[in-house]
C-alpha cells in the first residue's frame, strides 16, 4: 500500500497525524505529508486506512505502487 | 430578553435562538434535513440555514459566492465593519484571501501540535488545581467552575496577559458571543476587549516580550510591517475564538458523560480510547456556527440567495447527517470513520484546532481520574447558550 497527501485540498486539520503519527508529518502552518514516499508497511495498513477515512477534506489518497 | 415569536414554521422562520433551538437542535435538523434542507428566515436579515453536511462543505469551499466579511452569525445592528478601530475585523476569520491568507500564517505556527504540546503541562497543572479546590465538596458547576476556566488561562499565557484579569476577559467574550439580543452589551464588550488590547499593544511597541501580541505586533510581511489594527484583530480574535468554543465542547462533553453512563465508564475503563472519543464527542456536540456572506445573487440547490443574504454554516448539523455518519444522532465512542467538521472545513480551519483538542482531552483526563463518577445533581437546572456558540452555561454536578 502507498499512499500521498494531496497539498491542494490539506487543510491541516491534522487527523492523520493525530491518528498515525508513523506515517504523517505536519508541518508548522499545517500542511500534512506523508514521511518518506509514502510506503505503508504491511501493519500500519488498517490505521492508513483510518487516516484516509477521518481527513476532512479527503486530502489523504492511496496511490498504485 | 425581548420576546420573540415562537417558530411555527422551521423551513421558513428558522429561528436559531428559539429557546428549543438552543437546548436541542437535533430532532429541528433532522426534519429540515428531509423536508427542506437549505431553511430560510427573515429574522434579523435575510438568512439561510443548511442542514447537509455536503451543502455545509460545499459552501465553506466556495469562497467566492460565500465571503467571511461578515460572519457573525446574529449581526450587530447597523454597526458591521466600518469600525474605526479595526477596519478589517478580526483577520483570517473575518477576511477572504489575500488578507486571509498571510494573516492566518501569522497565527498558525503558535498552534502547531508540536507547540501545542509545550503548553500541555500548564494545561494539566490548571485542571488538577481546579478539582483540587472543589473536589471535597462533592459538587461542582462543571461549566462554570471547571471548563470555563481552563482555555481563557492558557490563551492568556500564550498572548502574554495577565491570568489573573481572566474573569475579564471571559465576561468580555461572553458579552460579545452570547449577548445576541442586546445589541449594547455586545459593543460594550468588544470596545472593552479592543481597548485592553490597544493598552497592552502600547507598552509592547516600546519593549517587545516573547508573547504572541508582541510578534504579531513587530510582524513583517514582505519587508513591510503590518497594521497595527491587523495585530490587533488578530490578537482578540484568538481570545474571542479561542475560550467560548473550547469551554463549551469540554461542558458539553462532561454534560454527555453525567447523562450517558455506559460510555462514562468505558471511558474511565478504556483510556486509550480518548483521542478518538475526543473526536466523537467533537462531532455530536459541536459548538460552532459561523456565517457567510452572498456576495452575489446566486441560485444554489434551487435556494435563490441574495447578494448580501447570509448563510449560516451549520457545522453542528452538517456533523449529524446520516448521510455521512452511520446513527449519526448516537455518540460511538470509538467511532472509526469520522471526518467531523466541527473545526469547519475548507481554508478557515479552525487555526486552533490542535490547542482546542489538547484541552479537551486534558481536561477530560484530568476530570476523569479524580472524578469517575458524577451525574446531574438533582433538580439542578442546566443552561445553554446558542447562536454563534452552543455549549452548557451551567452543569451542576454531583460527586461522591
Ligand atoms: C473546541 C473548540 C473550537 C472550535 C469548535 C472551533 C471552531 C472553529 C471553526 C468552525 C472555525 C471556522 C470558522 C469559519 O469557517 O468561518 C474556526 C476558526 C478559527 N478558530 Fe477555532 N474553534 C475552537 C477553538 C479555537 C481555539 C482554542 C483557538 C485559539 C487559537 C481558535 C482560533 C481560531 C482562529 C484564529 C480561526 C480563524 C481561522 C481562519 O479564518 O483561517 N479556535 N474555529
Ligand atoms: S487530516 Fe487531511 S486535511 Fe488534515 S492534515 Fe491530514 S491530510 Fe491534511
Amino acid at each position: 500500500m502507498k499512499i500521498r497527501v494531496d497539498a491542494a485540498k490539506c487543510q491541516g486539520h491534522a487527523r492523520c497525524y493525530g491518528l498515525v503519527p508513523e506515517l504523517f508529518d505536519v508541518d508548522d502552518y499545517g500542511l500534512s505529508s506523508v514521511i518518506g514516499d509514502g510506503t505503508v508497511p504491511v501493519e500500519l495498513e488498517e490505521r492508513a486506512k483510518l487516516a484516509i477515512a477521518n481527513c476532512p477534506e479527503y486530502a489523504i489518497e492511496e496511490i498504485a505502487g | 430578553m425581548p420576546r420573540r415569536a415562537p417558530v411555527a414554521d422551521w423551513a421558513r422562520d428558522f429561528d436559531v435562538l428559539a429557546p428549543e433551538y438552543v437546548d436541542e437542535p437535533f430532532g429541528i435538523w433532522e426534519a429540515l434535513r428531509a423536508t427542506c434542507p437549505i431553511a430560510h428566515t427573515d429574522r434579523r436579515g435575510s438568512n439561510w440555514l443548511p442542514t447537509r453536511y455536503d451543502d455545509v462543505t460545499a459552501i465553506a469551499h466556495d469562497i467566492e459566492h460565500f465571503s467571511s466579511r461578515k460572519i457573525a452569525v446574529i449581526p450587530l445592528e447597523g454597526a458591521e465593519p466600518d469600525d474605526p478601530l479595526l477596519p478589517y475585523g478580526l483577520p483570517p476569520i473575518s477576511a477572504d484571501p489575500p488578507l486571509h491568507t498571510w494573516t492566518r500564517r501569522l497565527l498558525l505556527p503558535w498552534f502547531s501540535h508540536r507547540r501545542v504540546e509545550g503548553y500541555e503541562q500548564l494545561t494539566r497543572d490548571l485542571c488538577t488545581g481546579l478539582i483540587a479546590g472543589f473536589i471535597d465538596q462533592g459538587r461542582a458547576d462543571a461549566a462554570a467552575g471547571y471548563a470555563q476556566q481552563i482555555p481563557v488561562r492558557v490563551i492568556a499565557h500564550i498572548l502574554g496577559v495577565p491570568a489573573d484579569l481572566s474573569d475579564t476577559f471571559t465576561g468580555w467574550v461572553r458579552d460579545t458571543l452570547e449577548f445576541a439580543d442586546d445589541p449594547e452589551r455586545r459593543r460594550r464588550g468588544s470596545d472593552a476587549l479592543i481597548s485592553y488590547f490597544s493598552a497592552e499593544a502600547d507598552r509592547r511597541q516600546a519593549i517587545p516580550g516573547d508573547d504572541l501580541l508582541s510578534e504579531l505586533l513587530h510582524a513583517e510581511v514582505d519587508g513591510v510591517p503590518i497594521e497595527r489594527s491587523i495585530a490587533l484583530g488578530a490578537a482578540a480574535l484568538v481570545l474571542i475564538a479561542g475560550i467560548d468554543t473550547t469551554w463549551s465542547a469540554i461542558g458539553s462533553s462532561l454534560w454527555h458523560l453525567a447523562t450517558h453512563e455506559e460510555d462514562r465508564r468505558r471511558l474511565v475503563a478504556e483510556p486509550q480510547l480518548m483521542a478518538l472519543a475526543v473526536e466523537e464527542l467533537l462531532r455530536a456536540y459541536s459548538p460552532v456556527t459561523m456565517a457567510r456572506v452572498v456576495t452575489e445573487d446566486i441560485e444554489y440547490e434551487g435556494c435563490p440567495m441574495k447578494a448580501g443574504d447570509k448563510v449560516l454554516m451549520n457545522f453542528p448539523a452538517a456533523n449529524r447527517d446520516p448521510e455521512v455518519f452511520e446513527s449519526a444522532d448516537r455518540v460511538i465512542l470509538d467511532r472509526a470513520h469520522n471526518r467531523h467538521v466541527a473545526f469547519g472545513s475548507g481554508i478557515h480551519r479552525c487555526a486552533g484546532s490542535n490547542l482546542a483538542r489538547m484541552e479537551l482531552r486534558i481536561a477530560l483526563e484530568e476530570w476523569l481520574a479524580a472524578i469517575p463518577e458524577f451525574r446531574l445533581a438533582d433538580g439542578g437546572d442546566v443552561t445553554w447558550a446558542g447562536g454563534q456558540v452552543r455549549g452548557p452555561r451551567t452543569l451542576p454536578l454531583v460527586f461522591s
